[in-house]
């Protein structure tokens, strides 16, 4: 159990990175991490422009409340984000960046010293159905890449959080999506 | 790994209307405001669903809001409201209002910068701006001070009729899920005893409360000798001077029954061999926490003096944890424009007299959501303990940390 990470997740006002960053606080509680913290960015958010929000998971309490400057994970949900610099700034050297894309990792051609994962949570979404208002909503799917790649927490400890969050008619085709991505996530290891 | 169940992941909003519902309180009016919206609408679910056997009273204003609180507590109901920035500023004539009538209203100020220019984001210049209202201030440095710091303040506004204020930073803690421990229901009740008025004005046994009162002592109707109105103001400035008393009895109570102590009037950390003291009130005294470590790893022996309760100041307590400091920073989310941040001037204010010789450093910090990082606290702290070397001590105005 590695002592502390930084998550910042970042997506699009609609798509559930909030969500995500509370799903994954409370399924890192579930496995024992004793500090755990998540919060959108502060301020405004509006449907479909970029938003961003963080997840704190550590083995003690957290005191820290300024905002991730550091991270050692990056999530980003939607692949055209890549293009804005602040998306992977300050991705701390050997840590993940996880995108929701049908790329492979050496395809995004992103060159920093940081590992990558890619996976099509979006493809995953839509086959199962996984759609809400028009949108896709790929935020609990690409917990599946996160835990592939980094096995921060485990699966059940995921499972378990679904379970307190979502209501029964909701839960199996959310971990259906987590699986499924999970399965499908490549993984490109820095040297 | 043992855990109890009573542990919840809550952002700071829902931790305080947890607190509220297991307060019991009757009669709950407010207007939604952000960061503070999400309380009121939680509570409205509360009250829906029969979770909550309260009124929920729609009203058209924050100065309404805190009217209904008022009127509702004179009637002898338990009364919540919560409200941020313009919010609380619209409420300034009840809040005095409240506090002159010694009615124990409970609000909660979700911290928010005021405008102009628009700011929804994080500072304390709000609440700051009441405090002298006659409320009584407490600040909650994470989520689980904010559900334990309500069901205190009913306590404590109920025993010694003065109402309490108990602010969190907006966002940095009301929107930041954290684990908090949220306790049964069965202990809050036997913590916190029903709302006892001292006086209920009732149909019944017409009277009236708060008439016109002169300046002198006057004999009233029945031919008894009545309180002029500054006997009146002096009696609720001994309620505040004297309410330390309360304030820490009963967070010791809590401290027995919960095992949480908030038996002191401030949170100290690390002060007993540190002659570098970091102040800051609310989450950032929890920052300055981190800061003291990275100083502390450079050979610095720096504490922390976490400010919880702001009105009443407890200046002897202030006083005696700074007898060993050589410097003190504060920070402030606020600035008494034309001065400095209130929490400095209470600080010094503490100190005279006290034969504390500590040069004291102010920085503004934080204000409209301003991020405020551990490594700015260092910095600025390094930067104190250079001018101190330098002697370089008396500085007139705050610094700020910000683009200027």
């Amino acid at each position: 159990m590695q002592d502390y990470y930084e998550i910042r997740w970042h997506g699009r006002g609609g798509q559930g990175a909030i969500t995500a960053a509370k799903i994954l606080a409370q399924a890192a509680y579930l496995e024992g991490y004793q500090g755990v913290t998540a919060a959108p960015s502060f301020g405004a958010e509006r449907r479909g422009a970029p938003v961003s929000a963080s997840t704190r998971i550590a083995t003690q309490t957290i005191m820290v409340v300024s905002q991730v400057e550091t991270p050692n994970v990056v999530v980003v949900l939607d692949h055209t984000l890549l293009k804005y610099d602040e998306v992977t700034s300050g991705l701390v050297r050997g840590g993940w960046l996880i995108v929701n894309s049908w790329r492979h990792p050496k395809e995004l051609a992103l060159g920093g010293d940081f590992n990558i994962a890619t996976a099509d949570a979006t493809r995953v979404c839509s086959s199962l159905g996984l759609i809400v208002a028009g949108l896709t909503v790929v935020n609990t799917a690409i917990l599946g890449a996160f835990i592939r790649a980094t096995e921060a927490v485990s699966m059940a400890s995921i499972e378990k959080a679904i379970r307190e969050r979502f209501s029964n008619s909701e839960v199996d085709i959310n971990l259906a999506a987590i699986t499924q991505t999970y399965e499908i996530t490549k993984l490109e290891k820095i040297k | 790994m043992a855990r109890k169940a009573s542990i919840w992941i809550l952002d700071g909003n829902r931790a305080a209307a947890q607190g509220v519902k297991l307060s019991r309180v009757q009669v709950i009016a407010a207007y939604p405001i952000t960061p503070q919206s999400p309380v009121t609408e939680k509570l409205s679910e509360f009250v829906e669903g029969k979770e909550l056997d309260a009124q929920y009273i729609a009203v058209e204003s924050e100065h309404s809001a805190l009217a209904v609180c008022t009127s509702a507590s004179m009637v002898g109901a338990r009364t919540f409201t919560a409200t941020s920035s313009h919010g609380l500023a619209y409420m300034h004539e009840m809040l005095h209002w409240a506090a002159g009538a010694r009615l124990p209203l409970v609000l909660a100020c979700v911290n928010r910068a005021i405008g102009a220019p628009w700011n929804v984001l994080n500072d304390q210049q709000d609440s700051i701006s009441q405090r002298d209202t006659g409320w009584i201030q407490i600040y909650a440095r994470n989520n689980q001070e904010i559900i334990d710091s309500i069901i205190q303040a009913y306590k404590i506004a109920e025993s010694i009729y003065v109402p309490v204020m108990v602010c969190y930073d907006g966002y940095v803690l009301s929107h930041t899920e954290m684990p908090v421990d949220v306790p049964a229901q069965e202990d809050v009740d036997r913590f916190l005893p029903p709302y006892k008025p001292h006086t209920i004005l009732d149909p019944a046994n017409p009277k009236n409360y708060n008439l016109v009162t002169l300046a002198n002592p006057r004999v009233n109707a029945e031919g008894v000798l009545c309180h002029g109105y500054m006997e009146l103001r002096y009696l609720l400035q001994e309620a505040l001077q004297n309410s330390r008393e309360t304030i820490t009895t009963v967070g010791r109570e809590f401290g027995e029954l919960f095992g949480r102590s908030y038996a002191n009037m401030f949170w100290e950390n690390r002060l007993d061999d540190a002659d570098v003291v970091i102040v800051a009130m609310g989450s950032l005294a929890m920052e300055a926490m981190v800061a003291a470590d990275i100083l502390r790893e450079a050979g610095h022996k720096v504490g922390v003096l976490g400010l919880r309760v702001f009105r009443p100041f407890p200046k002897a307590d202030v006083a005696k944890a700074l007898k060993k400091s050589r410097l003190v920073v504060v920070f402030d989310k606020n600035i008494s424009y034309g001065l400095e941040g209130a929490t400095c001037s209470e600080i010094k204010s503490a100190l005279y007299g006290n034969s504390v010789r500590a040069v004291i450093r102010n920085f503004i910090v934080g204000l409209g959501g301003r991020d405020v990082k551990a490594r700015e606290l260092v910095d600025a702290v390094n930067k104190s303990l250079l001018s101190l070397k330098e002697g370089d001590l008396n500085e007139e105005y705050p610094e700020w940390i910000c683009a200027i």
